[in-house]
């Protein structure tokens, strides 16, 4: 006895790669709430002693500080927990938006179908970046307008996704069962539709995180982002970026980081994506 | 006897799945020998297709073979692709029950039908499309010129039945393997290609195998008709013996199964209560007891073997039951 | 099996084109409850389509489909929702129709659940059970998922489905096709025990006359989007009149006699699916016994005996 969840579960155990990349993620996920408790400095104490001072497991400063003299390591992983969380949030505002416009579009076809993506299609078209920085000198810096501008972005792909799925199963019989069993279009479209187009969208989920981290980190590096003291991973690429030459670590750190949780999330998804498709035994 | 065109020697199958190892085919020998057509009739799951996609080297990757299989005398079973692919297409070819899936629905029927000379004798493209359209006539195919040029998509199932028959038969072969060619079509169609396999076995003279689940289907046109069931072969006979003195039960059952259209009405439909067993399962005794209108006690506990059935005339004939019916 | 009193289906002239093919092409009968009306016909003859113009889940160009009394081609969605529990279906692809990612009670749950109103899950639960039993499948499968199933207890399943708000109408679609030969007579006697304990009237659709002719007490004949004969069964099968018909008797496979073919043999098909023209029969390529007026006119369906209709130029010489 069986579902089709616990067949790709089964899949996705014996699959090594994605099992370490999912161990990494979550590890990284973990060090990010439970780090600072192993090493008692703030991200914002500026520790005029040690400025920019290199990485040193022995003192205090395991990562080393910044040019401010704050120290690192506490501020990677403040930057990351900034990242994730956009990152997961946005994603998941994108999936459920993006979910339930693609079905609605996709099962109904016909002119609301056509409405629907040509909507889409002028919101795609629109050239994102002078979007945000337009709303930012209107309406000024914030975080809210972050995630406004990475809503925008995320759930557009998504709908095209679902509703692509959505076409290629609305003819299926057992939607026609449905329809003929007198079920209600919401009934029919969250019950039978959805269901059964979830295997490439959670894929896509999972690929989607790691655009919109690097999303946010692409806004908060030019500026239009987090600011400071706040810091997200971009923030923090941006900074080092400035000191590469004399302090690499002030990037490396925070690039390693950002390196290291795509990578495990991208090759995760990649996994996932082999154990919902797979047909064969 | 001469060689026989096909030689199947205790072939067994099996199947890995999820650790768990399943036997689709157990033990089975047959023979068809050249310009015979042999019918192996079974239900869902008897394995009686696996059998001959181990012939083709068509097996499932989880798939482990035993035993042996002969084509014209060489094995089939050890052979590399690259040498397995001169002789399928060519000597041994096979048609499949959906004609809609087993055509490439990018390419046009003539580019189909062409491939396989032009692959297998070398031949160009011109001088395969000539043959194709002479082909599809054969296998008659109105407006012929016209249907080359034709996506699958465009015909309908009768049709595209007919041209994969016409796509088997483009390099004479020695050997055709038809599963369930029927199945998927209506009756009145169903009529059209039997007749349409009678034809070309009296043109080419070439041997036949066909697999089906319908013994109504397979009467019109088989010598010989072995009938599967759980992986093993539970009867073998002539045809024409088979029909009018099934030995075995289940024989017997599926005959009954079979609605006419003369002969008395019946207020309920004859069948056989419950499965045909799950492929995995290895009963202690006969397979087919739990269905058995006459199963004893020796039918569960002791596995009956094929053995020869003594019979005044015809061909030789084997039936595997501790008690056959005999009338 | 009562033919007094209005008929629980009419349909009346039902025509459905889908782009430049028209699949129905004028289609009207009556059904009456408690009848098992067969329906038979190849590829392309339109059966299916009917099934699903009946039910509006396509659309119809014209005609009326008239239940007990309504236009449901007229009425508007809830109402039609509403009238759903009445007409259930039951689909060719026994796996297909179920949703793969529902587990077997909840498909069969569904119809209570939409059209019930407000049941406890337990009650729920000990419907589904029940059914689940009535169609020889035991409670315990409950949890399952279709892939798990054989073909043949899928369409059992889809059975219990549709019949657990026990319907007026139960049309089959093709049920049996895919199944293998041993387990059709399992599947047809169920459906027989079904409508007997509720008295539903059954549309079954086929192409395989004789299966059709053990369970039915009417049987229509379609070719091309038309019906061509109409006639009570055994008159069908002691005298057909249309030549289509008696090719047809004559292409059921037999293991009796399979070199017997009774009546005039079909000319092989042309090709595509048989096209409904306008002008004349849609048979007459086909047709062994065409003359010149079949090419110019179209034969009327008309009663030729009691209760027995056919739609040939000729019919009147091939009535014994």
């Amino acid at each position: 006895m069986s579902s089709l969840l616990e067949d790709a579960a089964r899949r996705l155990r014996s699959n090594p790669a994605a099992l370490g990349a999912l161990i990494v993620f979550v590890c990284l996920v973990a060090l990010t709430f439970i780090g600072p408790w192993f090493n008692a400095n703030a991200g914002d104490t500026l520790d005029w002693s040690h400025v920019a001072a290199h990485p040193a497991l022995q003192s205090a400063h395991w990562f080393g500080t910044d040019r401010l003299g704050r120290d690192l390591y506490a501020r990677t992983l403040e930057g990351a927990r900034v990242s994730l969380a956009v990152g997961l949030v946005a994603s998941a505002v994108s999936l459920l938006v993006g979910i339930g416009y693609g079905a609605i579009a996709g099962y109904l076809g016909g002119r609301t179908d056509h409405a629907m993506m040509r909507i889409i299609e002028i919101l795609s078209g629109l050239p994102l970046i002078f979007f945000v920085i337009f709303l930012t000198v209107i309406f000024g810096r914030s975080e809210y307008l972050l995630f406004l501008s990475i809503g925008a972005v995320g759930w557009l792909t998504m709908a095209r996704i679902v509703r692509g799925q959505t076409l290629s199963i609305r003819r299926r019989e057992y939607i026609e069962a449905a329809v003929a069993s007198g079920a209600s279009t919401g009934r029919i479209i969250v019950k039978h539709v959805i269901p059964n187009v979830i295997g490439p969208v959670v894929v896509y989920a999972t690929l989607t995180v790691p655009q919109i981290i690097m999303f946010e980190s692409f806004l908060s590096f030019l500026g239009l982002g987090i600011q400071e003291p706040h810091a997200s991973l971009g923030t923090l690429i941006a900074e080092g970026a400035g000191e590469m030459e004399a302090a690499p670590w002030i990037l490396l750190v925070p690039g390693g980081f950002l390196a290291l949780l795509l990578l495990s999330l991208n090759i995760f998804g990649d996994g996932l994506r082999d154990a919902l498709d797979a047909t064969e035994p | 006897m001469a060689t026989p065109t096909l030689n199947v020697e205790d072939l067994s199958v099996d199947f890995t799945h999820r650790g768990t190892r399943i036997s689709a085919v157990r033990q089975v020998s047959l023979q068809v020998a050249p310009g015979e057509c042999v019918a192996i009739v079974g239900e869902s799951g008897s394995g009686k297709t696996q059998v001959f996609m181990a012939a083709m080297g068509l097996l499932a990757g989880n798939a482990s073979v035993d035993g042996r299989v002969c084509f014209e005398g060489a094995d089939l079973l050890g052979t590399e692709p690259a040498q397995l692919n001169r002789v399928r297409g060519s000597k041994l070819t096979m048609i499949f029950q959906d004609p809609m899936t087993s055509l490439t629905p990018h390419l046009k029927i003539g580019q189909q039908l062409a491939e396989v000379l032009v692959c297998h004798r070398q031949a160009t493209w011109g001088e395969a499309m000539s043959a194709a359209r002479r082909m599809l006539e054969r296998v008659r195919v109105p407006e012929a010129a016209r249907r080359l040029n034709q996506y699958p998509h465009e015909l309908s199932g009768g049709l595209r039945q007919r041209a994969m028959i016409g796509m088997s038969l483009m390099c004479d072969p020695a050997l055709v393997i038809a599963d369930e060619p029927t199945t998927a079509l209506d009756v009145t169609v169903q009529a059209q290609i039997i007749d349409l396999l009678r034809a070309m076995r009296a043109e080419l003279s070439m041997a036949l195998v066909l697999i089906s689940h319908d013994l109504g289907v397979v009467a019109g046109l088989a010598d010989r008709i072995l009938v599967m069931y759980a992986g093993r072969i539970v009867e073998n006979a002539g045809a024409a013996q088979l029909l009018r003195q099934p030995r075995h039960p289940y024989t017997a059952e599926l005959l009954k199964c079979i609605p006419s259209v003369t002969g008395p009405r019946w207020e309920r439909l004859p069948n056989l209560p419950g499965q045909p067993p799950q492929a995995g399962d290895s009963p202690a005794g006969c397979a087919f007891a739990p269905r058995c209108p006459r199963a004893a006690d020796r039918c569960r506990s002791e596995r009956p073997l094929l053995q020869a059935s003594a019979d005044t005339d015809g061909p030789a004939r084997g039936v595997a039951c501790h008690f056959p019916v005999l009338t | 099996m009562n033919t007094t009193g209005d008929p629980l289906l009419r349909i009346i002239d039902l025509r459905v084109v889908f782009a430049a093919h028209t699949a129905l092409g004028g289609v009207s009968f009556d059904l009456w409850p408690g009848e098992t009306v067969g329906l038979v016909g190849e590829s392309g003859s339109g059966k299916s389509t009917l099934a699903r113009a009946v039910l509006r889940l396509v659309r119809a160009q014209a005609g009326a489909v008239l239940w007990r009394g309504r236009d449901l081609l007229a009425c508007d969605a809830a109402t039609l929702r509403s009238l759903r529990r009445d007409l259930q279906i039951v689909f060719q692809d026994p796996l297909a129709s179920l949703n793969p990612r529902m587990t077997v009670g909840e498909s069969i749950a569904e119809p209570l659940r939409i059209h019930a109103g407000v049941l406890s899950e337990r009650h729920l639960r000990g419907r589904v059970a029940q059914m689940l039993e009535r169609v020889g499948l035991g409670a315990a499968m409950m949890g399952r998922y279709p892939h798990e199933f054989s073909g043949g207890q899928c369409q059992r399943i889809g059975i219990a489905r549709a019949m657990i708000l026990e319907p007026k109408l139960l049309i089959c679609d093709e049920p049996v096709s895919s199944l293998d030969v041993s387990i059709q007579g399992q599947i047809v006697n169920l459906l027989l025990d079904l409508q007997r304990d509720s008295g539903t009237a059954m549309l079954f659709i086929s192409h395989n006359l004789a299966i059709v002719r053990h369970l039915s007490h009417r049987i229509l004949v379609m070719y091309a989007g038309k019906l061509v004969e109409v006639a009570p069964r055994d008159a069908l099968f002691a005298a057909p009149i249309h030549p289509y018909t008696r090719a047809l008797l004559s292409a059921v496979p037999s293991a009796s006699k399979p070199q017997v073919r009774a009546g005039a043999p079909l000319r092989a098909d042309a090709g595509a699916m048989p096209q409904a023209f306008d002008v004349g029969c849609a048979f007459r390529d086909r047709c062994a016994y065409a003359v010149a007026l079949c090419g110019s006119t179209v034969p009327p369906l008309e009663e030729v005996a009691v209760g027995h209709w056919a739609a040939c130029h000729r019919s009147r010489e091939f009535t014994a």
